[in-house]
């Protein structure tokens, strides 16, 4: 089944049950956004342990100043013991305030490599690190398989692993926008070439949703057309996400770069803070653009290692272990800083080097996928094998 | 006109077909020394042709008649590449990397950071960091250049395909350190020399050469300060598979054997000790330090290391080399490129079996591959990765013309996501369809067949601005196209060419079908 014959079956549900009585679980509303920050964000810096005198003892040049009571800017108190960067303070600070944010600190996976490539993988494959790993089934593939009426979408240039699977997932950039190529009679005859081809399903989910996403941003050009100010980098990306799962799809992926900071990081400022600015805005203006249906919207931030405690020679940070995952949605009870936690303290550091994880990635994804559709044992057994979920609360 | 009633054509392309008829005839009188294939011989060598190639071309066609299989295969493993055409040949003879000295560029990129470093923020610095920027993408542009002007046009292919497979399987990428100024170098001296050659010479070339010694980072591997970047790479990605059966504990060994392996481009010899004077090594810009070198004795794969300075690492790599896990990993990886994206078992066995009869010869290996039945069996069954397309296409549409400015390649390569010298990780780009054939990799890939069908991208406008050569969409519907794609056509693809509008249409439509995207 490709995806319009998906969207078409689910479309479908709701008059089956009226008209037949067939009692068929209608199609969830839910819709999740998973974005992967590649490279490893240095998570520390985002969610400030500021009551660890050792965060700044460990961190001389690159630590984020301690919350002040009534300030206008710099890093917001969370709790006693977290402290939000500034760098998202307008654009997150008030999701958060609103219960819309929450944050897990010390998740992550049970892969000690250190290795973007091997712990980026082992997330996106869901599957228990000891066994053998399959490369073509991603457990976001293997979620759309479970969800009842799931459309989902990759907004990146090639289909990542975390959607590799038995069907055709569609995938498209938006970082650049062209016109699309092809107008709709050649669109027809270059997907009759592949009728009955394996790649059938492929070739019109593409040429399908070039003409899908123009039609999408056409509000974009108009508003643009107006002279409205226009956005750019991972904000603009983002509207244009925010539009295509209001509209469209409902299991979203999207990958952002540039978060390796072994040199010259910076701390209140510099490149990690002015990475983190544009994350957080591209989010908010996600959440701005989905409008009514932000209310039944996930976003989950992760990103596949936390980085060392302790800055290194070069006033960066090198591959660590734990993380900082955020959670977003309009309908979040969050407002809180989540999940199994420690004392931040060098006797508490993993290997001596880093966050431990203590909030297991497919743990927290099974417990947030259960509440969000529903699901029962068998289907989530499915997503992520061997796994007991664990829930946050949040949903 | 006279047109040719032979060949059935929609009403919009029947004039081209006269064209290129006449074209070919007017060739064939020329040429009398060109056999004329008949059309139905050469459409049941064609799927076997294109695999062994780049794709399919006039000149691979006509030696394809005169040799026969079995003189065309010789032919392609030659020891030595075929001439290029003399207008390609002279294009690369004109370029800076095929007279610069590889050390000579190292030395001064270096010195030149060094300044640049040194200088106080202001607009000086800045107006010299995009100097030295500009300089290494022109380097890097020179190395793609010639690398896709030999694929197009070398009568070599199937050198060729092994020269990009080799840079692949022993990837490195250009952004990081002074790639730029290397992947020339890297590429004509430590990868191409050795295509056909033994697999422990490429390895032994790529290992002591300054673009992996920098990718990988073993020019910082130094005794007590131990990098197992390398050492992990070599044996997961480039020797043994990730399954080889090495350990952890196999890794930090090797890292060790290779500690002090690293980069001297035209600095002074470090003082050394007279006793480890004699172990101390340095031609070109490799050099092995005793110094930063760990002479403790060290266990790889169960065998028992003294403390030798370089002769571990030549000890290692033979070690390696010879490891059943080694031919099986390295046939197999060969049988993905060319044969099958999951190729028999029964065959990689075999090929496997060569490779250690032979001690890694991978001639021996290709030929074993050659011959089998399963690889006649898969032909036609390979999707191709973008570099293939994109150089088939250009082999279809330009035979005999030679292409001025690379630019419109390398951003096509780039569009697709496999640029020469541009993969990121270590792994190398995908060798299956998996990897290229999403959804939004081929609605992509039809983009970039409507750029090529319609010959407006600048292929033929010199690089140095000196005007403008025109030459309109290229003539796809060629005396190739008839005798050895137009047999092999499905009924959708007939119809849909048949619905073209235009000739640049019927390009792109030849370009996205099923049968032009697979080898």
């Amino acid at each position: 089944m490709n995806r319009r014959e998906l969207i078409a079956f689910a479309a479908a549900l709701p008059a089956l049950t009226c008209g037949g009585g067939l009692i068929a679980a209608p199609r969830s509303p839910a819709r999740f956004l998973l974005v992967f920050l590649r490279g490893g964000y240095d998570c520390a810096n985002l969610l400030v342990p500021y009551s660890s005198p050792f965060y700044y003892e460990a961190r001389p040049r690159i630590a984020i100043p301690r919350p002040q009571a009534g300030a206008l800017s710099g890093a917001i108190a969370l709790d006693a013991d977290w402290a939000l960067a500034g760098a998202v303070r307008e654009s997150v600070g008030p999701l958060y305030e609103r219960g819309e944010a929450a944050f897990v600190p010390f998740a992550g996976t049970d892969d000690v490599s250190r290795s973007h490539f091997e712990t980026q993988d082992s997330l996106e494959l869901g599957q228990p690190v000891a066994g053998a790993r399959d490369f073509r089934s991603g457990f976001l593939a293997r979620l759309a398989t479970v969800v009842n009426g799931a459309a989902p979408i990759a907004f990146t240039d090639s289909l990542p692993l975390v959607f590799r699977g038995s069907t055709d997932i569609p995938n498209i950039s938006l970082k650049a926008l062209g016109k699309p190529a092809f107008d709709a009679r050649q669109a027809d005859i270059l997907q009759a070439m592949y009728a009955g081809h394996h790649l059938r399903a492929a070739v019109a989910d593409g040429l399908e949703l070039r003409q899908e996403v123009a039609r999408a941003m056409e509000d974009e050009m108009l508003a643009a057309n107006r002279g409205a100010v226009t956005t750019k980098g991972f904000e603009l990306e983002a509207a244009r996400i925010g539009r295509l799962m209001r509209e469209q799809y409902n299991l979203g992926f999207v990958d952002v770069g540039g978060w390796d900071t072994h040199v010259n990081e910076g701390g209140a400022q510099g490149p990690l803070a002015t990475g983190l600015e544009s994350l957080g805005r591209g989010l908010r203006t996600f959440a701005d653009t989905l409008g009514p249906e932000w209310k039944s919207t996930v976003v989950l931030v992760v990103s596949e290692f936390g980085r060392t405690f302790r800055e290194n020679g070069n006033a960066g940070t090198d591959h660590g272990h734990g993380s900082v995952y955020w959670v977003l949605g309009g309908g979040l009870k969050g407002g809180r800083v989540v999940g199994a936690q420690q004392r931040v303290t060098a006797a508490t550091l993993f290997q001596d080097r880093d966050y431990p994880v203590l909030n297991d990635y497919r743990a927290v994804l099974a417990g947030l996928f259960r509440r969000m559709w529903g699901l029962s044992a068998a289907p989530l057994e499915q997503v992520f094998p061997s796994t007991e979920p664990r829930d946050l609360g949040l949903l | 006109m006279p047109i040719d009633p032979q060949v059935p054509l929609s009403v919009p392309l029947r004039l081209l077909a006269a064209t290129a008829a006449v074209a070919a005839t007017v060739l064939a009188g020329c040429a009398p020394q060109d056999v004329r294939p008949s059309a139905t011989a050469t459409a049941s060598g064609a799927p076997w042709l294109e695999r062994l190639t780049y794709g399919l071309n006039s000149s691979s066609l006509a030696e394809y008649q005169r040799l026969g299989r079995a003189g065309f295969v010789d032919a392609q493993l030659a020891a030595q590449p075929a001439p290029l055409p003399a207008a390609v040949e002279r294009q690369i003879d004109g370029l800076e990397i095929s007279h610069a000295d590889p050390t000579r560029l190292l030395e001064d990129v270096n010195a030149e950071y060094k300044r640049i470093n040194a200088l106080p923020d202001g607009p000086d610095k800045e107006q010299a960091r995009k100097a030295i920027n500009e300089r290494g993408n022109k380097l890097a542009y020179e190395a793609a250049r010639r690398h896709l002007l030999r694929a197009i046009y070398s009568p070599s292919q199937l050198r060729e395909q092994m020269d990009w497979f080799w840079l692949n399987h022993f990837s490195v990428h250009q952004y990081k350190a002074s790639l730029r100024w290397l992947v020339a170098d890297y590429d004509e001296h430590a990868i191409r020399p050795h295509v056909f050659g033994h697999f422990r010479d490429l390895v032994m070339a790529t290992l002591t050469h300054p673009a992996m010694l920098q990718y990988l980072d073993n020019a910082q591997n130094a005794g007590g300060h131990v990098n197992e970047n390398y050492a992990r790479e070599l044996m997961e990605l480039q020797t043994l598979g990730v399954d080889g059966g090495y350990t952890q504990a196999d890794v930090q060994a090797l890292a060790r054997i290779l500690t002090g392996s690293g980069i001297n481009a035209g600095g002074a010899a470090p003082k050394l000790k007279a006793e480890w004077q004699p172990l101390y090594r340095h031609t070109g810009a490799f050099e092995f330090n005793p110094a930063r070198h760990d002479f403790g004795e060290k266990r790889l794969l169960g065998q028992a290391f003294e403390g030798r300075g370089f002769a571990e690492v030549e000890q290692a790599v033979d070690l390696l080399v010879r490891q059943p896990a080694c031919a099986r990993f390295v046939s197999r990886r060969i049988a993905l490129y060319f044969v099958s994206d999951d190729p028999p078992q029964s065959l990689v066995e075999r090929m496997a079996r060569a490779f250690q009869a032979t001690d890694g010869d991978i001639g021996a290996v290709l030929r074993t591959m050659l011959g089998a039945p399963e690889y006649e069996a898969s032909l036609g069954g390979k999707f191709k990765d973008p570099m293939h397309y994109v150089v088939a296409s250009l082999r279809l549409a330009y035979d005999g013309r030679t292409i001025v400015n690379a630019h419109p390649i390398v951003n096509w390569l780039n569009a697709l996501g496999e640029p020469l010298w541009g993969r990121q990780t270590p792994d190398g780009y995908p060798l299956t369809e998996s990897g290229w054939a999403s959804s939004g990799q081929i609605s992509r890939r039809f983009e970039i067949a409507k750029a090529i069908a319609n010959g407006s991208a600048g292929l033929f406008e010199p690089e140095d601005g000196s005007g403008t050569a025109g030459g309109g969409f290229p003539q796809l519907a060629s005396r190739v196209y008839y005798d050895a794609f137009e047999p092999r056509l499905s009924q959708p693809t007939r119809q849909a060419l048949e619905r073209a509008g235009s000739q640049v249409e019927w390009n792109t439509f030849l370009l996205a079908s099923p049968e032009f995207n697979y080898r």
